[in-house]
């Protein structure tokens, strides 16, 4: 593997300081000689901060490298010089002894942090790290001035401190606790703890620095876990928000929501295959959306005409029949594209962790599923109140004979808003693609979670919706690093149980006429 | 006119008893020699078996939604749970024949690591504890959570919903390793229950029976309770539930009362069910099950106890009929059934018996 980096370098011409190769070979001859001269050329290779190096130090620190009668060296089956496959019969393995062991310590430590490599750079501080010895220090302090890539210069960090710590200057000592108290992170407070047996003079110093690192860590985890919280709740939001217009408006209740949410989702994928390899494919989950609220808001309309319309005022036959609805097509899913997981993947934009003041950091696609969340409420909210369906909408609700005489096709009105809340639905699972398994059964994890949120907050409340989703997202996940991930639910179900039992009408509760319904 | 009304009541004897008739047959004609024209195989008896639980189950929900108008979709929970009880028993029952041969620990807990019995096992060796748990705790939980529920007047959808996701909370529940009721693999390789081996004709057509006297027993209860006033209460509550509060009744009482009957039955359905069919797991609480159990209440007709065992037999006859050559057909048709019944045939069976204008 370091070859393949370092060919790849060398083809690149990407390595920057590189003496002439006669010199090179010159030195690198040494390292098969006796102690004196191995010392000195891997010092002098160490110094050179040529990548090249690097393979033929490691092998020497791991007594791979071999020297044959010739002095030529080898690796394996391979000359230690070229790589080109060579007789390797009669080498024998070039020995090494204490002091060409420390000068390799030091000289592998330098030639990897001078690499161009990041990666290279990150696995040498961490080396150093684990190395724990104050020879490294001037090292250290060089290459921290040099460094510029956040990720490895918190790694230097550490290693400073560490070594700092290893140092006998008891000053010394303070200043690397101090730097390490104030890195905030898990792996300083372990280099802490380590230390403090070894110095007992020190352990207050190191206590107040552990507690230090400690408040650090229990605000990052909150930030965290708050978070993680929102994003559940965001993706609760999402599921309800649909329900909460086909139940909390109409009444209907609607047991197929859940495979609506997975018809979306699916709708996702069918969308990503079809744009797959067209200039519009890193478009397609934004594409996914409509495609995916008119596929399901469709399938709603024709629902709502054909089948829920006989049962009005019938609630529990209709749940039964939705039930039924949602079981025919999630089986219908399941023969047509298999009951194995689909893959949708995430546009670039998505992809990576994000990472907010406080060192807390997040994952990209939750974010954007916090966003969507909102901006899907909003639209809803703006949908009911500013346009002529949503004021025809809440006439019907309110008055169903009063808005027929009034010119309003209350028929019409119902499929329209049964397929508006089967479009979010829908738009939901274009959402859910993102963080759970596209399969036949996505939406059955969802929808008793939803229904909760609608009851919880208050049947025909959108802002108790979204109170609804976020107060059970944000207790689920603060309840999850004490009870584990079941309990926290069995948990929460409890609660909103007990919830009701006080206010049987959820959070938000309608008050007036609406209320005797 | 008492005349016609006694016919109908006769008509509706001789069908029960036809169908007791017909349920006897299995077993009998099991026992016949091997080669026998008439003889049936194992496999039908093991089948009915399960039916007749399923038609006790059936009867149960159709007592509490049929009769009182609770639309429970939590009662595979109760069913479970009484299985889970008579599983507690049999795991026992193994004793040291396990295959770490523990004399006391289950192998699960064996394999988990226990030291010791967990408290809530203590007892589960004797039969008549485990009976009676199996009636006991889904009627303790039922209990509670009708409680809860009645007293602050949630009602129909709403009612139906928290059951569900108390079926789906128990559920996640016992998927669970450390509950200590075997997670998801739950309790199976019985070898005895009252000393006689489970794997033998005996103990099945032994099984059988008490199955189908528990489905005589629970009918003839059942019929008592919805013939009094009681069942009559019950009707009214269903088709008015504040009429009768205004006019006196304690409808939250009522309600709780045959809503923990109910969950009894259920719990006593799921203790017959495990020892025939030789296993319970977690899926048993998956709101799937009891949301087709509701269905074959419907199907064969609601607010009808014959109906209720009439639909648990019918719809499961064809399940096990249809998914013998295309298993992936079932879930479609059931889906299908569901629409046809609310539809089509909001009485069932019994009302296309009946005809229209009984």
């Amino acid at each position: 593997m370091k070859r393949l980096i370092l060919t790849l370098l060398l083809v690149l011409g990407f390595a920057p300081i590189c003496f002439a190769q006669d010199d090179f070979n010159a030195t690198a001859l040494r390292l098969g000689g006796s102690f004196g001269e191995q010392a000195e050329a891997v010092e002098k290779l160490g110094l050179s901060g040529d990548p090249r190096g690097l393979p033929l130090l490691q092998a020497l620190a791991d007594g791979k490298l071999a020297r044959m009668p010739d002095g030529a060296l080898r690796i394996g089956d391979a000359d230690a010089l070229t790589g080109a496959p060579a007789d390797a019969t009669g080498a024998s393995p070039v020995r090494i002894n204490n002091r060409v062991r420390a000068a390799l310590r030091s000289a592998l430590g330098r030639l990897q942090i001078v690499s161009p490599d990041p990666a290279e750079r990150l696995r040498a501080a961490d080396g150093i790290l684990r190395s724990r010895s104050a020879q490294d220090l001037p090292l250290l302090d060089a290459a921290l001035a040099r460094e510029t890539v956040p990720r490895i210069r918190e790694r230097l960090v550490l290693a400073q401190g560490a070594a700092r710590l290893a140092s006998d200057d008891e000053a010394m000592k303070r200043a690397g606790i101090e730097s390490l108290g104030a890195s905030g992170s898990e792996a300083a407070r372990t280099v802490l703890l380590e230390a403090r047996t070894a110095n007992a003079g020190l352990a207050e110093a190191i206590d107040a620095a552990v507690t230090r690192i400690d408040r650090q860590l229990a605000f990052r985890r909150a930030g965290e876990l708050l978070f993680q919280g929102l994003s559940l709740g965001s993706v609760l939001l999402l599921a309800a928000l649909g329900l909460a217009v086909t139940f909390g408006v109409m009444g209907v209740i609607n047991m197929a929501h859940g495979e609506f949410v997975m018809l979306g989702a699916y709708t996702t994928f069918l969308v990503q295959e079809a744009l797959r390899g067209t200039f519009l494919a890193p478009w397609a989950l934004p594409l996914a959306v409509p495609a995916a609220f008119l596929v399901t808001a469709l399938l709603g309309a024709v629902m709502e005409r054909g089948l829920i319309r006989h049962l009005y005022g019938r609630p529990l036959e209709t749940l039964l029949m939705t039930f039924g609805v949602g079981m025919m097509l999630q089986q219908a899913v399941r023969l047509i594209f298999g009951a194995q997981n689909r893959e949708v993947s995430s546009p670039a934009w998505m992809q990576g962790t994000l990472m907010l003041p406080g060192e807390i950091s997040v994952t990209q696609n939750r974010l954007w599923i916090i966003v969507f969340g909102i901006a899907v409420l909003l639209l809803v909210m703006a949908a009911i109140r500013f346009t002529r369906f949503g004021l025809e909408m809440r006439a019907v609700v309110q008055n169903r004979r009063i808005a027929a005489t009034m010119g309003i096709r209350t028929g019409r009105v119902d499929a329209l808003t049964f397929a508006f809340g089967s479009g979010i639905a829908g738009m939901a699972g274009v959402a859910l693609s993102q963080i759970d398994n596209v399969s036949p059964n996505l939406g059955t994890g969802y929808i008793v979670d939803s229904f909760m949120v609608v009851v919880f907050g208050g049947v025909g409340s959108l802002a108790g919706t979204l109170i609804g989703a976020l107060t059970l997202g944000v207790f689920n996940k603060l309840l999850e690093p004490y009870t584990g991930v079941v309990l926290a639910k069995v948990a929460v179900l409890v609660g909103i149980m007990l919830f009701i039992q006080r206010r049987p009408k959820g959070l938000f509760a309608l008050k007036g006429r609406a209320a005797d319904q | 006119m008492p005349g016609i009304s006694s016919l109908r009541f006769n008509l509706r004897l001789g069908l029960v008893a036809l169908i007791f008739v017909l349920l006897l047959l299995p077993p009998v004609l099991n026992a016949l020699p091997a080669g026998h024209p008439l003889r049936v195989s194992d496999f039908v008896v093991a089948v009915t078996g399960k039916w007749i639980c399923y038609a006790i189950l059936a009867l149960s929900i159709d007592l509490a939604w049929g009769y009182a108008g609770i639309l429970s979709l939590g009662h595979g929970a109760f069913f479970a749970l009484g299985g889970y009880a008579m599983g507690m028993h049999l795991m026992r029952n193994i004793g040291d024949r396990g295959v770490y041969g523990h004399p006391i620990l289950p192998d699960f807990m064996v394999f988990l690591g226990y030291k010791e019995l967990p408290w809530y096992w203590l007892g589960f060796e004797y039969f008549p504890f485990a009976m009676l748990m199996a009636l006991l705790v889904p009627g303790a939980l039922a209990g509670l959570v009708g409680w809860l529920a009645f007293r602050s007047r949630i009602t129909g959808v709403y009612l139906s919903i928290i059951t569900q996701a108390m079926t789906y909370a128990l559920m996640l529940a016992f998927f669970r390793n450390d509950m200590g009721f075997g997670g998801n693999n739950g309790f199976t390789d019985f070898k005895d229950l009252l000393g006689v081996p489970l794997n033998t004709p005996s103990a099945r057509t032994g099984l059988y029976l008490a199955a189908l006297g528990a489905l005589l027993i629970t009918l003839l209860i059942s019929a008592h309770v919805v013939q009094s006033k009681f069942g009559r209460l019950l009707v009214a509550i269903r088709d008015a539930e504040s009429r009768v509060r205004f006019l006196g009744y304690d409808v939250t009482a009522f309600k709780l009362f045959v809503f923990v009957m109910s969950a009894m039955m259920a719990g006593l359905a799921g203790a017959l069910y495990v020892p025939l069919v030789g296993i319970i797991n977690p899926g048993e609480f998956s709101p799937g099950n009891s949301i087709e159990a509701v269905v074959w209440v419907a199907f064969g007709g609601r607010g009808t106890l014959i109906g209720a065992i009439l639909g648990a037999f019918s719809v499961n006859a064809l399940k096990t009929w249809l998914t013998s050559f295309a298993p992936d057909l079932w879930l479609l048709v059931l889906g299908a059934l569901f629409i046809v019944v609310t539809l089509f045939l909001p009485r069932g069976l019994i009302g296309l018996i009946k005809g229209r204008g009984a």
